[in-house]
């Protein structure tokens, strides 16, 4: 008997964040109940949103594709023991560089060469966002959750004003710009499967998934196969560690704090070029802080981080449907029922693990019950 | 004093087992320590004591077994329930608020009422009846972090003391003393144990069990293998007990190793190894660990063994030639390159130079405990090419690692093990043979077998001795005379942050132990 072991890694990894999900759920679906519908049908309404045709399935997807880059950035940060709490912010002045790269260039240059470009831009905005409050942590003690959460604010306030004064498109009434040429615009989801021949309802699905799944790459060999990944790991697992080993801390945390940017800005480049093609106001859209969520569900591994990412999509674009279905149920409903697996997946992380513990006791039991219960009928 | 037919235990434990995973740490073990006695629990590391203390503390829960205190059953959920059992445990670390008097920091936790004057009132008049009942006596207005280590420790007994502990449970109580101060701590325990408190001592130094206790348990792999009244056995028969056959051998100071002369600089043409460290650093951890001025010099192929009691600067001088702590003055000569505040050198590059580096903080510096056993065994030296050009290589990595665990016999020797599931000894094995592995010109070695069991300390000295017969040159610095005299070819003492004098390895323990505490300073004018 093995009471209070440790768990297999699978049943840590897998299981644990499953039924801590699956805790919170059920804790959504009491409140649920409490407004005098049937969770049943909340659940039904939800995954019929997100998930009942290729259309709803394009949200969905789409809305995920913007907490993986975020929920990327915080976890990135988080493997060197910093906390990136300015994603929102990252991500305004991504969509905000790439939206600049747009309007200065898409008269000039053809597509395949724009979009790099832009997406660059997307990339070095959102880390230069980002070097201000590591620079400012590395060399005075400045605290990064407080600077990254002020530039935030920063970030929103510059953007307002950029709109409002700057770049708003001459006779608009909205603080808006002028809408990019075509060249500057991610190619359609719909549209590329369109062109394989298959069909496909429109949604704002676009490249930018195919971005987000190639940075989820990058940073798995980023973390655990290089020399960069391996210090800033020991980083934050260690600091003192670090120290010992001579791995430049104030360097790496501006380093870091920089990729984390600009993966968060690279939201802008869903939002901008992918669907609104335009520089509008609010494109963030809380996307920023919906990452440090992903991030924790995902325990900080760009698989799960995927995966929560799909979650995340799911009650966003299941939520946004859910109100046409069921009255009583508003959007905010969702915002509960993502709080609800924010605190069970994040300040409660690993709850579970007592109830993972016991099924596994009961699985083996019946397991070997099953195993040995011919021999001892012939016995 | 025979275990398991006193009439009434202070403790009695009967078939108690505990497993971590796959790990038994305690089995079946059953014991019986006497009211009023001081019983001592000896064992390598890795035997079990500590995971026995911890459950008699209810720091952790048997798997099987029962307890009992008094005679009386006893299911502890945790130490509130050992503490109002009578139960006390003094840490090896202490526990203490530095800046508090001893009133203050004796109430600490223990106040009972809301406002502080009262609770204080109360500390203070119990320190004066326990110092009339066990003769344990301490200023209780002096400030904690003004007092030597010797009587911060009588501080950590009387907060347990004054929370009406019947039962003392002391974890390595000596590591951190002089000798001088040991013998007063035994000279206090003895005057417990004679005021009717059950003393339990948990060392690994037989010195001390055989001077200080009534009774011993010797532990091995989890199991009691023996105990004995004190007087019936000897060092030579503890040691075979607590390691099996070749306990003797290992245990007291290697005579042929230990006089052997020093290799000659001359012998080393070009200065290849020769370096002179000078360094003078201020550091600024609170007077005591202050650095003023250290010179010294350390030449090829020789140990220089650093003597001193904890928090003499000894951990300190170790950083600064590690490029861990900025240089506040002076130079660090090495070899060509010279190391002044003004062109400091980061670890990495002191790596690059030939500096390897065993920190004293094994779990601090040493190694990450969520890294695997390969991932940790490349710290430091990570950027050698050989583990990939561009990406980090993690089965070149897993390769060399399973090589180092072969040749220091790291167990499991499993490259993929969580550092932090590795005993203490195989954790140290592994961080010393990454350091060896590098081939260093200069090893700086601090505490190299703090926390290791005998058979690794054998295997951790044959490899520090077999580094200095090739002409890498060592600094030193222990806690262990013994470990200091069996390796060290000079001896620095170092008292307050300054070399309070040089002697050499033969030196008696008298006269290393005067220059410990100061009262042999010559050289300094303070």
């Amino acid at each position: 008997m093995r009471a209070g072991g440790t768990l297999p890694r699978w049943a840590e990894l897998g299981l644990v964040p499953l039924l801590d999900v699956l805790c919170a759920f059920l804790a959504a679906a009491l409140v649920v109940l409490a407004i005098g519908v049937s969770p049943l049908a909340v659940l039904r309404a939800i995954l019929a949103g997100a998930l009942g045709d290729a259309g709803a399935l394009g949200y969905t997807l789409y809305y995920a594709t913007n907490f993986v880059f975020t929920g990327l950035a915080v976890a990135l940060a988080f493997h060197a023991g910093l906390f990136n709490i300015g994603g929102e912010g990252q991500a305004i002045l991504g969509g905000l560089g790439t939206g600049l790269v747009a309007l200065a260039l898409d008269r000039v240059l053809p597509g395949w060469l724009l979009l790099p470009v832009a997406i660059a831009a997307a990339a070095l905005f959102g880390a230069g966002w980002a070097a201000i409050p590591a620079w400012l942590q590395a060399r005075r003690g400045s605290h990064i959750v407080i600077t990254t959460i002020m530039f935030n604010f920063i970030a929103a306030a510059l953007l307002v004003y950029l709109l409002v004064n700057v770049l708003i498109a001459p006779g608009s009434m909205s603080p808006e710009t002028r809408a990019f040429q075509p060249a500057a615009s991610l190619p359609l989801a719909h549209d590329g499967l369109r062109a394989l021949g298959f069909a496909a309802a429109p949604s704002p699905l676009n490249a930018s998934g195919l971005v987000a799944l190639a940075a989820a790459a990058a940073v798995w060999f980023t973390l655990w196969h290089t020399r960069f990944g391996y210090r800033l790991r020991v980083m934050g697992l260690n600091p003192g560690a670090a120290l010992y080993a001579g791995i430049p801390i104030g360097r790496m945390t501006v380093g870091v704090l920089c990729l984390s940017g600009a993966l968060a800005g690279m939201v802008g480049i869903n939002e901008i070029l992918g669907v609104q093609h335009r520089l509008i106001l609010n494109f963030s859209a809380g996307y920023g802080f919906g990452g440090i969520a992903v991030a924790l569900m995902g325990r900080n591994h760009p698989a799960g981080i995927v995966l929560a990412s799909l979650l995340f999509g799911i009650l966003n674009q299941g939520g946004a449907e859910i109100s046409f279905d069921i009255p009583a149920v508003s959007r905010e409903m969702v915002t509960v029922i993502q709080g609800l697996v924010i605190l069970f997946s994040g300040a409660l992380a690993g709850f579970s693990r007592p109830l993972a513990r016991g099924l596994l006791a009961f699985a083996g039991a019946a397991l070997s019950r099953r195993a040995g219960a011919p021999a001892s009928r012939e016995g | 004093m025979s275990p398991g037919q006193t009439a009434q235990a202070a403790i009695e434990l009967r078939g108690v087992s505990k497993s971590f995973g796959p790990v038994k740490a305690v089995r079946d073990v059953s014991l019986a320590i006497p009211d009023g006695a001081v019983a001592g629990i000896v064992g390598e590391n890795g035997a079990g004591k500590s995971t026995l203390m911890n459950l008699v503390y209810g720091l952790v829960s048997p798997d099987a077994g029962e307890m009992l205190v008094r005679g009386r059953e006893a299911v502890l959920s945790g130490p509130g329930d050992a503490i109002r059992l009578g139960i006390g445990m003094v840490h090896q670390h202490f526990m203490l608020v530095d800046t508090f008097t001893v009133a203050e920091n004796v109430a600490l936790g223990a106040e009972g009422s809301a406002l502080l004057r009262p609770s204080l009132a109360a500390a203070r008049r119990a320190l004066g009846r326990i110092a009339d009942e066990h003769g344990l006596r301490v200023d209780p207005d002096a400030i904690v972090g003004d007092l030597p280590v010797g009587e911060q420790q009588r501080v950590e007994i009387l907060k347990v003391l004054y929370r009406g502990a019947r039962i003392l449970i002391l974890d390595e109580p000596t590591a951190v003393l002089t000798p001088g101060e040991t013998d007063a701590l035994f000279r206090v325990l003895r005057g417990l144990s004679a005021g009717g408190v059950t003393v339990v001592l948990v060392t690994h130094k037989l010195r001390e069990i055989m001077a200080a206790t009534d009774g011993v348990f010797v532990m091995r792999g989890g199991r009691l293998v023996a105990s004995r009244p004190t007087r019936e056995t000897s060092p030579g028969e503890l040691a075979t007990l607590m390691i099996g056959d070749h306990g003797r051998s290992v245990l007291l100071p290697d005579a042929t190793s230990r006089r052997r002369p020093a290799v000659q600089p001359e012998g080393f043409p070009g200065d290849a190894g020769v370096h002179r460290p000078h360094a003078e650093a201020a550091a600024a951890s609170g007077p005591r660990s202050t650095q003023h001025a250290v010179s010294l010099d350390l030449r090829a192929g020789e140990i220089v063994g650093v003597a001193g009691v904890a928090g003499n600067g000894q951990g300190e001088l170790l950083e600064v030639l590690a490029g861990m702590r900025p240089l506040a003055g002076g130079r660090i000569g090495l070899g060509g390159r010279e190391v002044t505040p003004a062109a400091p050198c980061d670890p990495a590059a002191m790596r690059a130079l030939g500096v390897a580096h065993v920190p004293e903080h094994r779990h601090r510096h040493g190694i990450v405990e969520e890294f695997t056993a390969a991932e940790t065994a490349i710290l430091g030296y990570e950027a050698d090419p050989g583990l990939g050009r561009r990406r980090l290589d993690g089965r070149a990595a897993e390769r060399s690692c399973a090589g180092l665990m072969a040749r220091f016999d790291v167990r499991p020797p499993d490259p993929r093990h969580l550092s932090g599931r590795f005993s203490g000894g195989n954790q140290q094995k592994l961080v010393i043979g990454r350091e060896i592995s590098a081939r260093p010109r200069i090893l700086l070695v601090g505490q190299p077998t703090r926390g290791v069991d005998i058979g690794a300390i054998a295997a951790i000295h044959r490899e520090i001795r077999a580094l200095r017969d090739e002409g890498c040159a060592i600094l030193l610095v222990s806690a262990e005379l013994d470990e200091i005299a069996a390796l060290a070819d000079r001896v620095l003492v170092m008292l307050r942050g300054r070399i309070a004098g040089e002697v050499p390895a033969d030196a008696d323990p008298e006269t290393l132990g005067l220059l410990m505490s100061g009262a042999g300073r010559e050289r300094d004018a303070a």
